[in-house]
């Protein structure tokens, strides 16, 4: 799906800014043309009382080709999603101490855009579980997943939710094994700098692969609560 | 602490609820009659041990009695400890509850239920506390298997398909 408006058809400056004609000085040209590109964005189709000079061939594609920035749909729907991530503010056990410190001013996590911690996981699409996993916390866990609006992501903090680390016995049970984990953060637990990059990795996945594949990994196809996908 | 001495004179007035003292480190230690663990908490509390600081379970493996209640009083204007232990054989793992004395054991015995399968007769609710209440077993007892998951580890996973062939 293009955002781009086609056929383009290039728009008359304000004044007589043909592109590619010999402005009276490199200033002004750049200025005319940096205006119509603005209004081109804007899906202005100006009708004033300068007319559009008509374009083509060759000419036509290259003033397309420097004015337009054409990209699908779905990338740009990643990468604003990739850029916002909400996290859940949940934490379990000591990971959740590095947790809070990724949001604080040394690493701030804001820079990237997801220190909106919500408070509810109806408002959250990120699940950062911070902490060993016992099995009668586990389906409260998969609960607050499921509360999460789609599309949702899962990251697994510190060796506990993911190999059991040092309490590999009877108490704990991995996270892998009631939800569809994306990036997992070793640690025991992980400084802050760890679980900043594990995000950022999310980030780059979300951004190449907005879907991630992961109901045919884990075998969840059918229960889509918007069937069409995005 | 009580010094041997003053343990020596509890344990005397405890009369033969008393099985046996120790005071080691500077710990007092009475080990007492589990039918009469209620009485005997009591007359410590007359003595002045008014807090019950704690209430846990031992497993002794492979020793006779299996299990153990530990009860750990404090004396706070004297700052005073006294432990006070019983032991239950593990097919009559039956204690009577000092719930009703001392509010604080009910979530401390219930634990110790769910860890080691101690019943407290005349708890007012007696369930498992911190496991799932449809687990089976009492996984702090020693012959219990410690249970958890084989990890896949990308350094052992050729060993592991090679076992799986």
């Amino acid at each position: 799906m293009e955002v781009s408006r086609g056929p383009a058809r290039p728009a008359g400056g304000v004044g007589a800014g043909r592109p590619g004609s010999q402005a009276s000085s490199s200033r002004e040209a750049l200025r005319v043309e940096g205006l119509n590109a603005r209004q081109l964005l804007r899906g202005g189709d100006l009708q004033g009382a300068n007319q559009p000079a008509q374009l083509e061939g060759s000419d036509l594609e290259s003033y397309v080709a420097e004015r337009l920035l054409t990209t699908t749909l779905e990338k740009t729907v990643a990468w604003a999603r990739s850029n916002s991530f909400f996290p859940l503010a949940f934490g379990l056990a000591c990971c959740a101490m590095e947790q809070f410190h990724t949001a604080g001013p040394r690493m701030d996590i804001a820079r990237f855009g997801f220190e909106a911690f919500r408070a509810s996981p109806r408002q959250a699409d990120l699940i950062i579980i911070a902490g060993r996993v016992s099995i009668k916390m586990a389906p409260i866990i998969r609960r607050l997943y499921d509360q999460m609006l789609e599309p949702k992501w899962a990251i697994s903090m510190g060796a506990c939710c993911s190999s059991m680390g040092v309490f590999n016995n009877y108490a704990l049970v991995p996270a892998d094994k009631f939800l569809p984990v994306d990036v997992h953060v070793p640690g025991c637990p992980p400084r802050p700098e760890a679980l900043m990059h594990g995000i950022l990795k999310l980030r780059k996945m979300v951004q190449d692969d907005p879907d991630m594949g992961w109901r045919e990994r884990y075998g969840a196809v059918g229960t889509e609560e918007h069937p069409s996908g995005v | 602490m009580p010094d041997a001495t003053g343990l020596q004179l509890l344990a005397a007035e405890l009369g033969d609820a008393t099985l046996e003292t120790s005071y080691f480190r500077e710990q007092a230690t009475i080990v007492v009659d589990p039918a009469r663990i209620r009485t005997v908490l009591q007359r410590l509390r007359e003595r002045g041990y008014a807090f019950l600081a704690s209430v846990h379970g031992v497993d002794y493996y492979p020793e006779e009695p299996r299990l153990g209640v530990l009860y750990e009083l404090l004396d706070m204007s004297s700052v005073d400890r006294i432990t006070v232990k019983l032991r239950v054989p593990v097919d009559a793992p039956h204690v009577e509850s000092v719930t009703e004395d001392w509010p604080t054991a009910d979530h401390q015995e219930r634990e110790v239920y769910d860890m080691f399968g101690v019943v407290f007769e005349g708890h007012p609710d007696l369930r498992r506390i911190l496991m799932p209440e449809d687990y089976e077993g009492h996984p702090q007892r020693r012959d219990f298997p410690l249970g958890g998951e084989p990890v896949i580890f990308t350094r052992d996973e050729t060993k592991w398909l090679e076992a799986r062939e």
